[in-house]
Formats: C-alpha cells, sequence, structure tokens
C-alpha cells in the first residue's frame, strides 16, 4: 500500500469518527438540521466536483438532476404509493437516463457552449416542475411526502436523518477517492488538460465525459431524495437556476478536483445564510463580499489555499 | 506496413491533404519533411483518428482503419506524439506515463503495465529522477521525452511523432534524435514529421517532402540530403550559396 493510499485511509477514518461523535454529541436540533443540509449540499458538489473539477467539463443545468431526484422520489411514493426505498434507486435511475439523452449532444459542446447548454436544459425541466401541475403540484409546490423508515426505524428525528445522509456521503466519497485512484481518474484529469492529447493515448473521451456526466446526475438525484423525505415538501424554486449556481460556486470556493474541497464548499454555502441572519437586510451584500474575498485571495478555493497557507507555515518555521 | 492511397484531408472546406500516397515499411524511420501548412501533422491526424472524414484508403498491415476512432488506432499498435507534445501538466510525470498505458490496464495486468514503465523510466532517466514533480515544471526537451515515453507505454509497432525537435535547443534535438535512433535498432518503425529537414534526413531512411499538401519529392533520404532542389528549399542553403557551389 503506498502512502497516499494509508494517508486516505486513516483521512476517511478520522470523518467517520467526527460523523459519530457529532452525532452523538449535539442535541441542539437546528445544528443537527443544518449539518444534514451541509451534508446533502455536499452530495451535490462532489457530484458536480467529478463533472467540473476532475473532468473539465462546466454544467450550469445540474439543479435540473436535483429536482429529477426529488420530484421522482414526491411522485413515485404519493401518486403510486410505491415505498421510498423502491423510489430511491428509480429516481436515481430517471436522473440517469436524462443525463444519458441530454448528456449526448450537450457533451459535444465545450467550454462558454456547453455551459449554454446546460443552462438552457436546466431551465427547461425547471419549468416542467412548474407547469406540469397535475404531477408536479406546480408552482404551489408538492406536500406529502412520506417519511422514511427502515423496518423500526424512522429517519423522522433528525439524529436519525443525520446519520443516513452523512453515512450517504461517506459512502460516496469512497467511491469517488476509488475512481479518482483508479486509471479512470487519471483519464478523466487527461480530459481536463487536453482533450486532443487524451484521445491521443487512446482515452474515449466521448464516452468518459458520458458516464461521468451520470455519475455526476445520480449524485445530485440522490441528494433530491434525502432533500425530499427530509423536507416533506418540495417546490420548483428549490431547482431552479440560481441552485445550479450555487453548486457551481459550492465547487469553486470549496475547490476544483477535490473531494474534501466539496465538503468545504457545501459547508461555507450552507452555513454563510444561517450565521449572516444577523446583518438582515445586508444578509446578501455580505454574502457577496465573502465569496469575493475567497475568490481573490484564494483562487484555487478553500482546499487549496489553506494548504498553501499550512505549508508556507511549515516551512517558515523549518528556517 | 502503413499504405496510404489517395489520401485527402479537409478542414471544413479548405483541402489540407491533396491526394497523398506513401508507403512506410516495417523498421524503417520514414520522414516527412516541408514547410509549415503543407499538410503533414493533418496526415497523421487522420491516420490516428483525430480526424474524421478524410477520402482515400489507410491500411495498416493490410486493416483499414478508415472510421476507426483514436483509442481502437492506438489498440492497434500505433501511437502518436503530438505536435507541441501536449503533456498533461498538473499531473506528475508517472501518471502521464501511466495515462500512455490507458488502453493496456484491461488487456493485460497492472504488473505488465509496470514493468514497460520500468522500461520507459531506464530510456529516460531523467524521467525517473523527476517522476513525481508535476509535469508542467519539466524543460521543454524533458516534456518532449516524456511525450515520447508516454506514446511507448501502448507497445506501439509504429510511433507517428510530430516536430518533436520544435523549440529545442540543437543539442536536444540530437538528443531526441538518438533516441528514435535506438527505438528503431528496437524494431519500432517511425514515421516522422519535421521541420528540421536537415536532421530528420540524416536519421532516416526514407523522406517525402510535402508542399501545400502534395508529395513533390521522395526517395532515400540520403539522396534527398544531396539533392538541389531540397538544399535549396528546406536545408537553409540560400540562393547565393547554391550558385557559388557552380
Amino acid at each position: 500500500m503506498t502512502s497516499h493510499q494509508t494517508r486516505n485511509r486513516i483521512c476517511y477514518a478520522v470523518f467517520s469518527l467526527l460523523i459519530i461523535v457529532a452525532g452523538y454529541t449535539i442535541e441542539n436540533p437546528y445544528y443537527i438540521q443544518v449539518l444534514t443540509f451541509i451534508g446533502i449540499n455536499t452530495l451535490l458538489a462532489l457530484g458536480l466536483n467529478m463533472l467540473m473539477g476532475y473532468a473539465g467539463q462546466i454544467s450550469l443545468g445540474h439543479a435540473a438532476f436535483y429536482g429529477i431526484g426529488a420530484y421522482g422520489t414526491a411522485i413515485l411514493t404519493v401518486h403510486y404509493n410505491l415505498s421510498p426505498w423502491m423510489a430511491l434507486p428509480a429516481a436515481i435511475a430517471s436522473a440517469m437516463i436524462v443525463a444519458y439523452i441530454v448528456g449526448i449532444p450537450t457533451l459535444k459542446l465545450s467550454g462558454y457552449y456547453l455551459g449554454m447548454g446546460t443552462l438552457g436544459f436546466g431551465m427547461i425541466v425547471n419549468i416542467l416542475f412548474r407547469e406540469w401541475s397535475s404531477v408536479t403540484g406546480g408552482a404551489s409546490g408538492f406536500i406529502g411526502i412520506p417519511t422514511l423508515e427502515l423496518g423500526p426505524i424512522s429517519f423522522s428525528s433528525g439524529r436519525n436523518y443525520f446519520y443516513l445522509v452523512w453515512g450517504f456521503v461517506l459512502t460516496s466519497f469512497i467511491v469517488c477517492q476509488r475512481i479518482i485512484d483508479s486509471r479512470i481518474g487519471r483519464a478523466l484529469r487527461a480530459i481536463h488538460d487536453g482533450e486532443k492529447a487524451a484521445s491521443a493515448v487512446g482515452v474515449d473521451t466521448r464516452k468518459l465525459k458520458l458516464q461521468v456526466f451520470i455519475l455526476s446526475a445520480a449524485f445530485s438525484a440522490l441528494a433530491g431524495f434525502l432533500y425530499a423525505h427530509l423536507i416533506f415538501f418540495i417546490s420548483p424554486g428549490t431547482f431552479s437556476f440560481i441552485a445550479s449556481i450555487r453548486m457551481v460556486t459550492m465547487v469553486v470556493i470549496g475547490g476544483m478536483a477535490s473531494i474534501w474541497g466539496s465538503l468545504l464548499g457545501a459547508s461555507l454555502l450552507t452555513l454563510l445564510p444561517e450565521w449572516l441572519h444577523a446583518f438582515s437586510e445586508f444578509e446578501m451584500v455580505v454574502y457577496g463580499l465573502i465569496l469575493m474575498i475567497v475568490m481573490i485571495f484564494l483562487p484555487r478555493g478553500l482546499t487549496r489555499g489553506l494548504l498553501d497557507i499550512y505549508e508556507r507555515a511549515v516551512k517558515k518555521n523549518d528556517r | 506496413m502503413l499504405r496510404i492511397k489517395n489520401l485527402k484531408c479537409y478542414y471544413g472546406r479548405i483541402m489540407a491533404v491533396k491526394g497523398v500516397s506513401l508507403s512506410v515499411k516495417k523498421g524503417q524511420i520514414i520522414t516527412l519533411i516541408g514547410a509549415n501548412g503543407s499538410g503533414k501533422s493533418t496526415l497523421l491526424e487522420a491516420i490516428c483518428g483525430l480526424l474524421p472524414g478524410w477520402e482515400g484508403e489507410i491500411t495498416y498491415e493490410g486493416f483499414p482503419l478508415k472510421g476507426l476512432d483514436p483509442p481502437a488506432v492506438v489498440k492497434h499498435g500505433i501511437s502518436l506524439v503530438p505536435e507541441g507534445r501536449l503533456i498533461f501538466p498538473p499531473i506528475s510525470v508517472l501518471d502521464n506515463l501511466k495515462l500512455g498505458a490507458y488502453t493496456m490496464y484491461r488487456k493485460k495486468q497492472h504488473a505488465a503495465v509496470n514493468q514497460t514503465l520500468e522500461k520507459t523510466l531506464d530510456l529516460f532517466p531523467i524521467l525517473k529522477e523527476r517522476a513525481k514533480q508535476p509535469a508542467g515544471t519539466l524543460s521543454g526537451g524533458e516534456q518532449q521525452m516524456l511525450a515520447i515515453g508516454r506514446a511507448l507505454m501502448s507497445h506501439p509497432k509504429l510511433l507517428l511523432m510530430d516536430e518533436p525537435s520544435m523549440g529545442l535547443a540543437p543539442l536536444i534535438v540530437e538528443k531526441i534524435f538518438q533516441i528514435l535512433e535506438t527505438l528503431r535498432n528496437d524494431g519500432i518503425t517511425i514515421l516522422l514529421v519535421e521541420q528540421n529537414a536537415q536532421a530528420a534526413l540524416r536519421i532516416a531512411d526514407y523522406g517525402y517532402v510535402f508542399e501545400t499538401g502534395t508529395v513533390v519529392l521522395q526517395g532515400p533520404a540520403s539522396e534527398l540530403l544531396a539533392d538541389q532542389e531540397v538544399k535549396r528549399a528546406y536545408l537553409g542553403k540560400d540562393y547565393g550559396e547554391f550558385y557559388d557551389d557552380k
């Protein structure tokens, strides 16, 4: 085993321990709720980071997959009385199928044009949520999404749901880490650096881009599923263009091509609005300002930026 | 080994290669020389499957390459060292090399890939020293070696080289060309596209001279090296010198 692998294993062990301890010790239900939201947002950021950070393909429409996950489970459990655990794979599968169909033509684009293409796709799906009232409940939203239950365990209380969400986050982290450390991960980064060079060494760039697009859609749909069964109510606004932009921001602020960056970015963007309530009407101004400051001083995101500061400090001490 | 018949390539409506025929014999270095924009690189891209929509015939060991995508061409044993090297700058030297073996992992075991890796690193000791560094921190010559090393990772029988001397100091060019000779002696066939005609013709067995998408001259490298017309146009002998000789 290489040192890199050992280090990763230690990181994940510490991370799991932190989750368990946090779940046990934190009593305040508000904190638990906020932490659960961070978990859901981390799944969103992680999925998009695989696509954007690693493969270098931007998507400005990923909230659509988030929405498909949420509306998918809502429709299946409420209209069709399906168990949520049956709805979960179905919702994820529908997001993956949509990603496949949309990905084939859009992923031929690159750069700004790919951004525009995915932006349009996100808007179309959002309009569908809003206008297809007989199925989605339209603009007034979808109510009555059931509580998750597994045998005697009910995932309605904060703590159980916290563990459920963070269990998914941990599993997803490990899955993504394995992909990144494999030849597929290398190939994704190669696509990021130069598609032509990547195909020259024999990487099937078109297929791989499509696969990672589908994978990231699956993560978003999983997040949507967890969101729907946490809140019991969903409305189109949650999955709008703004939500897509927020996801991109999480990835960029947290750190492109970094698993832990997804966690940092999701944490910051979930916590900031909570902290900034104190500023009342100036909330958005301060929010924007903080994002600007982070980008100006840590242009490569929080993860890389903090690591750089740490490394500089270590070097100074050595001298 | 490689046979090209009446190849025509297009960029949009512009015809970049206008009906070229050539053949590459096994175990030789064949060079294509000619000025910028004469269609040499385009031809290489057509062979690799990077440039779709060409007309004509390209066969490799009797097998037509038409319609194959780049991964399929690599699996056939043809590897490209692209123009401008196109290494992956933020990725480590080692991972760059492993990417060259991308198509090999499924067929062979990791052990076999590691063996190739060892062999490649032995060929380029400097890469071994810098294995953990991001490839972007290498010098131009080292990057060219990395690009060649990366191409060798897929066990090619035919190596396509696009302008390996580009932007390199003469001493380093010499070194790179020595490596090409070593590779030929190891049994790898090389199709070498070059603007540095003199250096290319010196190590090549046979050469083709390109001008605006057609072959204007061909012959054994030694003959081309001595050819007055080639000297005037590509070997940097100006008219004055050319006539003074007479």
